[in-house]
Parts: C-alpha cells; sequence; structure tokens
C-alpha cells in the first residue's frame, strides 16, 4: 500500500539529491553546510522513525545549527533570463498544461481514492491520499515536463535545488515550530494561558464575553501560531460555560465564528510560518514580514466583522 | 506561569529579529525545563515531535516540478499572456484568483493550489505584469514588485482560509465536532459549516475593496 513511508522516501531521495549537488557546487562558498543541511534533511525523511526521539533531537538541533550559521545560495540551475524567454516563446500556452495537470492529478487521486472502490483504496493509503497524489503529480509531471521542453535529465534536482536555496533555512522553520506547539502542549501551556484569560477579563456581559472569546481566540493563535490550539483552552474557557452556559448561545454558531477568528490571527503571527513567512522568502522579498503586513488590514477587519456576526447571530433566543 | 516563558521568548525573539530557528529551540527548551524536564528529555521530546511532524516539510516535493517549469519559461509565459489580454487588470486578476481560491477550499480542494505551485509561477508574474501595464512601464520598480508579490501571497492566504471551514469535512470542522462532543454537545458538522457562510462572504468584500484600492493606487515607481 502506497502511504506517508512512500512518499517520505521520494523526499529523501530528493533532498539526498540537493544534498550531492550543493557539495559539488564550487560557485557555493558555504557548500558543505549546504550540503549537510540537506543531507540531515534527507536523513529524517529516509530513516527517521529507526533513529530514535533522542536521535532525532540531536539531529533537529544539528540542522538548525547550520542553517542558522547561514545556508549559500547554489551557483548551478536556472537557465538565464533570454533562454527562457525563448522557451517562453517557443512552447507559449503549452507551458501551463503541466502546471495545470498537477491540481488536477491531486484531485482525481484524493476523489479517486476516496469514492473509487476497494481496489483504489487498497493500493493507497485513504488517510494520506492527497499527499500520495502530490508526490506523484509531482514526480510524474516533473518527468513529462522535462520531455516536453527538453530540459536537461537532471534539471528537476538542480531546478528544485535552486528554489530550495531561496527559501533557505525558512525551508525548516514550519516543521520546527510544529514540534514547538508539541512541547508547550506537554508542557500545558495552553491551559495557563486559558485560565489567566478568564481571570483576567470581565464577562458581566454578553458583548464583554463575545468580545474576551473572539479577540481570545486571535491572540491565543497569534501566540500559539495556530488556531486549533487555541481552540480547545478558549471554548473550554470561555465559549461554553459562559457564552452558551450563561447566555444561551448557539454552541455551533459559537464554535464556527471562534475558529474563524483564530484563522484571523493565523493571518497576523509570524509562527505561522508556512502561510506567512516561507511564502516572502519563496518570492525573494526583502521584509520577512510583508505578507503579514499585506494580510493585516483585512485580518483586522474581519475579525471586528466576526465580533459582530457572533453578538448578532449566535443567540437566536434572546437578539 | 513559568511555562509561559517560552511563549515570552517566541515573542521578544522574533521582535528582534534573531534566527527563528535558535529562537524556537531556546522556547522549547525554556518550555520544557519549567516543566520539570531535564534537557535531555526536552530534546527526546522535540525530536519525536518533529519526527511526527515530516509532513509538513514534504510539500517541498513540488520544488523539482515547478523549478523544471520556471527553466522552461512559465514565469515569462505568464506575463506575456497578461501582456496580450489589456482587458485583464490587476484588480481583476486579483479579484478572479480570490473566488477561485475560496470557491474551491469550499469544495474541500485546498491543494489544488497554493503559494508555490501557484503564486510564484504564475499569479505573481501576472500581477506583476498586470501592474505594469497599468503604470505604463515594461516592467515595475523592484519596490512595486515586491509589493505586488506580497499583496498575491496574501490573496492567496485569506481565499484558503476564508473557504475551507464551509467544507465538511476539513480539519478545523472535525476539531470542532470531536471537542464538542467530548463536552457532551452534539452538533452536525453541516451546522459549523453553514455558520462559515457569512464570514467567507465578508472576506470577499473587505479583500476585494482592498484589492480594488490598490488596483487603483498610483504604485511605487
Amino acid at each position: 500500500m502506497i502511504g506517508l513511508t512512500q512518499v517520505y522516501a521520494l523526499a529523501g531521495f530528493v533532498f539526498a539529491g540537493f544534498a550531492v549537488l550543493s557539495l559539488r557546487d564550487p560557485a557555493n562558498p558555504r557548500r558543505v553546510r549546504n550540503a549537510l543541511f540537506w543531507g540531515l534533511f534527507a536523513l529524517s525523511f529516509l530513516a527517521g522513525d529507526r533513529l530514535g526521539d533522542l536521535g532525532n533531537g540531536v539531529l533537529v538541533l544539528i540542522m538548525a545549527l547550520a542553517a542558522a550559521l547561514g545556508l549559500g545560495r547554489s551557483g548551478t540551475g536556472s537557465a538565464d533570463a533570454e533562454a527562457r524567454a525563448a522557451s517562453a516563446r517557443t512552447y507559449g500556452l503549452r507551458l501551463f498544461l503541466p502546471a495545470l495537470l498537477i491540481p488536477l492529478m491531486v484531485l482525481a487521486g484524493s476523489l479517486g481514492v476516496r469514492h473509487g472502490g476497494p481496489a483504489l483504496a487498497a493500493l493507497v493509503d485513504p488517510k494520506q491520499a492527497t499527499l500520495v497524489s502530490l508526490g506523484i503529480a509531482a514526480l510524474v509531471v516533473a518527468v513529462l515536463s522535462v520531455r516536453l521542453f527538453r530540459q536537461p535529465v537532471l534539471s528537476p534536482l538542480t531546478e528544485g535545488l535552486r528554489l530550495a536555496d531561496t527559501i533557505g533555512w525558512m525551508a525548516l522553520l514550519p516543521q520546527m515550530l510544529a514540534a514547538l506547539g508539541a512541547v508547550f502542549a506537554l508542557a500545558g501551556v495552553g491551559g495557563v494561558v486559558g485560565e489567566t484569560v478568564t481571570r483576567v477579563f470581565p464577562m458581566d456581559t454578553r458583548l464583554a464575553a463575545v468580545v474576551v472569546y473572539c479577540l481570545g481566540m486571535a491572540g491565543f493563535t497569534v501566540l500559539m501560531g495556530n488556531a486549533f490550539a487555541a481552540f480547545p483552552v478558549m471554548t473550554a474557557g470561555v465559549a461554553l460555560p459562559v457564552l452558551v452556559g450563561r447566555f444561551g448561545g448557539d454552541p455551533a454558531a459559537v464554535c464556527a465564528i471562534g475558529m474563524l477568528s483564530g484563522f484571523c490571527g493565523t493571518l497576523l503571527t509570524p509562527l505561522a510560518a508556512n502561510f506567512n513567512l516561507a511564502p516572502a522568502a519563496l518570492l525573494d522579498l526583502d521584509d520577512r514580514f510583508a505578507v503579514i503586513k499585506a494580510q493585516a488590514p483585512t485580518a483586522l477587519v474581519l475579525l471586528a466583522v466576526n465580533t459582530v456576526l457572533m453578538n448578532v447571530l449566535a443567540f437566536p433566543a434572546h437578539p | 506561569m513559568l511555562v509561559l516563558l517560552g511563549v515570552l521568548l517566541v515573542v521578544a525573539g522574533f521582535a528582534v529579529g534573531l534566527n527563528p530557528l535558535l529562537v524556537v529551540l531556546a522556547s522549547a527548551l525554556a518550555t520544557g525545563l519549567a516543566a520539570g524536564l531535564s534537557p535531555l528529555e526536552v530534546l527526546a521530546a522535540f525530536g519525536k515531535a518533529f519526527n511526527e511532524n515530516r509532513y509538513v516539510s514534504a510539500a517541498w516535493l513540488i520544488l523539482p516540478v515547478i523549478g523544471v517549469l520556471e527553466r522552461s519559461g512559465l514565469q515569462e509565459a505568464a506575463r506575456g499572456l497578461i501582456g496580450r489580454l489589456r482587458s485583464v487588470t490587476f484588480a481583476r486578476l486579483m479579484l478572479s484568483y480570490l473566488l477561485f481560491r475560496q470557491a474551491t477550499s469550499a469544495l474541500g480542494l485546498t491543494s489544488i493550489a497554493g503559494q508555490t505551485q501557484t503564486i510564484r509561477p504564475i499569479i505573481a508574474p501576472m500581477a506583476e505584469a498586470a501592474r505594469a501595464v497599468e503604470m505604463g512601464v515594461a516592467e515595475v520598480a523592484p519596490a512595486e514588485a515586491q509589493r505586488v508579490r506580497a499583496f498575491a501571497a496574501a490573496t492567496d492566504n485569506i481565499g484558503l482560509f476564508f473557504g475551507e471551514d464551509i467544507f465538511l469535512a476539513i480539519g478545523s470542522i472535525l476539531l470542532m465536532v470531536g471537542f464538542l462532543e467530548q463536552n457532551g454537545i452534539t452538533v452536525e458538522p453541516l451546522h459549523l459549516s453553514v455558520w462559515a457562510i457569512p464570514t467567507a462572504i465578508a472576506a470577499f468584500g473587505v479583500h476585494g475593496v482592498r484589492i480594488l484600492g490598490f488596483g487603483r493606487g498610483r504604485g511605487r515607481s
């Protein structure tokens, strides 16, 4: 059965390819450090389950230190601007076909496994259908594009490395933040924050309680980087006892709009690195926080909108 | 209260611009020590969680294929397309993309677009080209290009976040159903997802107004 193991193995081989190419790149003054970083990434994906907890801890420690010292950029990859423009003239709109094929394959794969009968469900782990489809699509479309557009055989790796070097150490941050979230949970950070919020803020009126819950979901999400971590704490601390219990709110409306208030927080926090910081690196932006700044006005207005919506919609008995 | 030290460390570390990787390590160590773990126990707990969250980084599997397409001239083709289609203004492009991202996410199709596969190779170059046409220049100035790209990335996130909760089987809906059930309240996923619709409409309105404002602005030269 194709599942996470196979996808991780594919990613491991790709990252191992990045490591080898980095090491053999004379134009990169930090080639050894880059090779170490991607080599350990490959090791994690190929053999992470066999390293043990402490082994994985040491691995991520070395990766983070190597990356924090500064990674270099590869000199390989990318044809010059003229070659790209010439290729764009030659192939024109056909260049969009592979780019459209990726989402179509992901769509067909995830729907097919879910609704395609027992044969497909036995072939692919249904819980990982999307990730497996994405891995297969990435592989198939890369091979197809190399053939269609007459690119060098190794270009998926050299070009992948060029993009990976653009992202640099940021490539590691989202996974590290996810691990930090687990340590926070282990130490009971959520419970302490929740208690503090409910103790400090008065919730004598319904409006005050709605404001505390909506702003609390957003603020807590900013601190934890994830609305899913904020939701159980704030809902158990504020929404269920006060909004539903005392003021008779509809639990479905309260929770749904509360979660969306948390999403406003996600748009504002650097701790949601995969949404907010990684794209800034990927798009070569000078300001690490440029995407957050672009999102902030929309997020803040929507937070106010959510607060009003909850106060208006979630209390059918006492409008 | 001591366990909040780690949260403070993260906030302060990110605010003063220390390397986030080191900030995360320091925060994990402080939090674990405050909770009574030994340094080695913290390292093991962090390593275990790191290993369990590998799927987060598996998303980088898409980089090679996007790289090949860029080498073949996809960004240039996207720019050229906008140059020929004069009716596609910056505002129309971003509004269409926002609607597309919200609508497909609402159908549960969250992975068919994204920052790496859509914004960087296609939408951002198109948006830059559309701005260049509007400003009457061959290519927008670097400062304006940065502003346009950041706005395009923001539009993708906003479309995703305020579309996906309308879908019944998305993670956040399942989390809410499970949590409420533990607390003795039974709700149907459908009842949660309909309450995401007013905010989704508001998100399209609010961000749509900002898109129109951005398109009318003079931009940086």
